[in-house]
């Protein structure tokens, strides 16, 4: 289990908002302009800070969404109804607008194109945002990796990027898993991520290949649980959690 | 003053001052690990605390619940920013289990089930400010949170607080753990805001 070295202070930059996206009713990718980034890994994230005009602070942690792009990165905000930072940034937040922003951090939790091993991606809701920044890192790599995804969301208008993951291309294969309601047509009924559905969708547990698992925790307790039960091992799955859990 | 973002005006105010700068209250118990919750069954745990000559001891489960242990009321903080206060906690003081072994070691690598490590000042450990704690809320700790047992170390970021613990390794040197090797402060110091190497 080794890190990435990472040395000296971690700057707070500014960036500057230069284009939305609108993901779904409910979230959207917001592109920013923040000079002299120094690039990042697929699957790091960033801290966010928002001041308000009296000098009050708060800061949030937020995956990059794809591999950099010179001095352009892309967060993907999901709104949480009475979120104190993601109603900001899916609301009254506009182009020119300043945010600071510092990472990136994080050296357990990535993709590298180096990687040769075939990877399963499995996202819970925004959980695919920084799985989405491996897909984008391969593509872009020209990487032969083989890639699987399990994509767990509620119903098909929650499908964050649809219009890049509806355009097949070669060595991803993706599986959607619709917790309340299916896309019309297709027959069956809605379920939750589980062992059926990640036993098919898995690598064989001796194929070598690494799994990451991202969304809110008790997804990933069940991901994660449902790997090892199917004998992988646990040094092969990575972990992002990202919301609150209720005890 | 930072960058003013034009229309945020924030809303989790309420200056508590239990709260160190940056963080905010969390009523529920998030729950952050790099890889899955191992599951070690109280049979098949040890514990053991290593000199840096090699010297060991060992506790198996009821060992430790033979042990004195202490309740533990705290505030814990963790690096991505939420807090909790007064959490009830029971454990066993890592003094009773350092004691007098003998020692140079001004450092302490705790080791983890499921291959976690995390460094800290020995002094952090000692003298009531550390536990091996095995009881959450009156309930037994579970995988979730570290159970059966984790480390405990309140005044400094919870990534310190090693969960699954299962060795506290003595050195006269100190090297980095698996998050401050990937950039994280080498103390994290909530009061200091010590999250990243620098800060
Ligand atoms: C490493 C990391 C990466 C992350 N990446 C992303 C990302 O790419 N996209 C993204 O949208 N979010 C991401 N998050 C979550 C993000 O940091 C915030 O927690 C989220 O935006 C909510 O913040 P808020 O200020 O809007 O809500 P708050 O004001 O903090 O919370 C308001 C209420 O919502 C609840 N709540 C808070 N967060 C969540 C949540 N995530 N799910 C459900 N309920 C919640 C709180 O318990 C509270 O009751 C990431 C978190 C981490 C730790």
């Amino acid at each position: 289990m080794a890190g990435t070295a990472v040395s000296g202070r971690l700057a707070w930059r500014v960036a500057r908002l230069a284009e939305i996206r609108q993901e779904t009713p409910t979230a959207r990718t917001l592109v920013f302009d923040i000079p002299g980034w120094p690039g990042h890994l697929a699957g790091q994230h960033v801290d966010v800070r928002l001041t308000a005009a009296d000098g009050y602070t708060a800061q949030r942690s937020y995956s990059l969404a794809a591999p950099a792009n010179g001095d352009r990165i892309e967060l993907t905000v999901q709104r949480v109804a009475d979120g104190e930072v993601s109603e900001h940034l899916t609301g009254p937040y506009a182009i020119g607008d300043p945010v600071e922003i510092r990472g990136p951090i994080g050296g357990w939790f990535v993709w590298r194109p180096a990687d040769t091993a075939p990877v399963l991606l499995v996202a819970g809701g925004a959980g695919i945002v920084p799985l989405m920044a491996m897909i984008r890192a391969r593509r872009e790599a020209g990487s032969k990796a083989l890639f699987r995804l399990v994509y767990s969301l509620r119903t098909p208008e929650e499908l964050y990027y649809a219009a890049e993951l509806r355009r097949p291309y070669a060595g991803l294969d993706i599986t959607y898993v619709y917790t309340r309601e299916l896309p019309e047509g297709q027959s069956g009924i809605p379920r939750r991520i589980d062992v059926p559905t990640l036993n098919t969708a898995a690598w064989p547990a001796d194929f070598g290949a690494t799994t990451y698992i991202c969304g809110p925790t008790g997804f990933v307790e069940t991901a994660a649980d449902i790997m090892l039960a199917l004998g992988h091992s646990p040094q092969s799955i990575r972990t992002e959690r990202f919301g609150p859990s209720r005890d | 003053m930072g960058v003013v973002t034009p229309g945020f005006t924030g809303r989790a105010r309420g200056a508590n001052p239990r709260l160190p700068p940056g963080q905010y209250l969390a009523e529920d118990f998030p729950v952050l690990s790099a890889g899955p919750t191992p599951r070690v069954s109280a049979e098949r745990w040890e514990f053991a605390v290593v000199t840096e000559r090699g010297e060991r001891r060992s506790w198996s489960w009821p060992e430790l619940m033979a042990l004195p242990s202490e309740k533990i009321t705290v505030d814990i903080h963790c690096v991505t920013q939420w807090s909790k206060l007064d959490t009830h906690w029971r454990g066993v003081p890592v003094d009773a289990l350092v004691g007098d072994l003998e020692t140079a070691a001004d450092y302490v690598m705790a080791h983890s089930y499921g291959g976690y490590t995390t460094n800290l000042p020995l002094a952090d450990l000692l003298n009531g400010k550390a536990w091996i704690a095995y009881e959450y809320g009156g309930k037994p700790l579970t995988p979730e949170h570290g159970g059966p047992a984790r480390l405990l170390v309140p005044h400094l970021y919870l990534w310190k607080s090693a969960k699954w613990v299962r060795e506290l390794r003595l050195a006269t040197k100190d090297d980095p753990g698996f998050w401050e090797a990937a950039g994280y402060h080498d103390y994290g110091d909530p009061w200091r805001e010590q999250r990243y190497q620098g800060d």
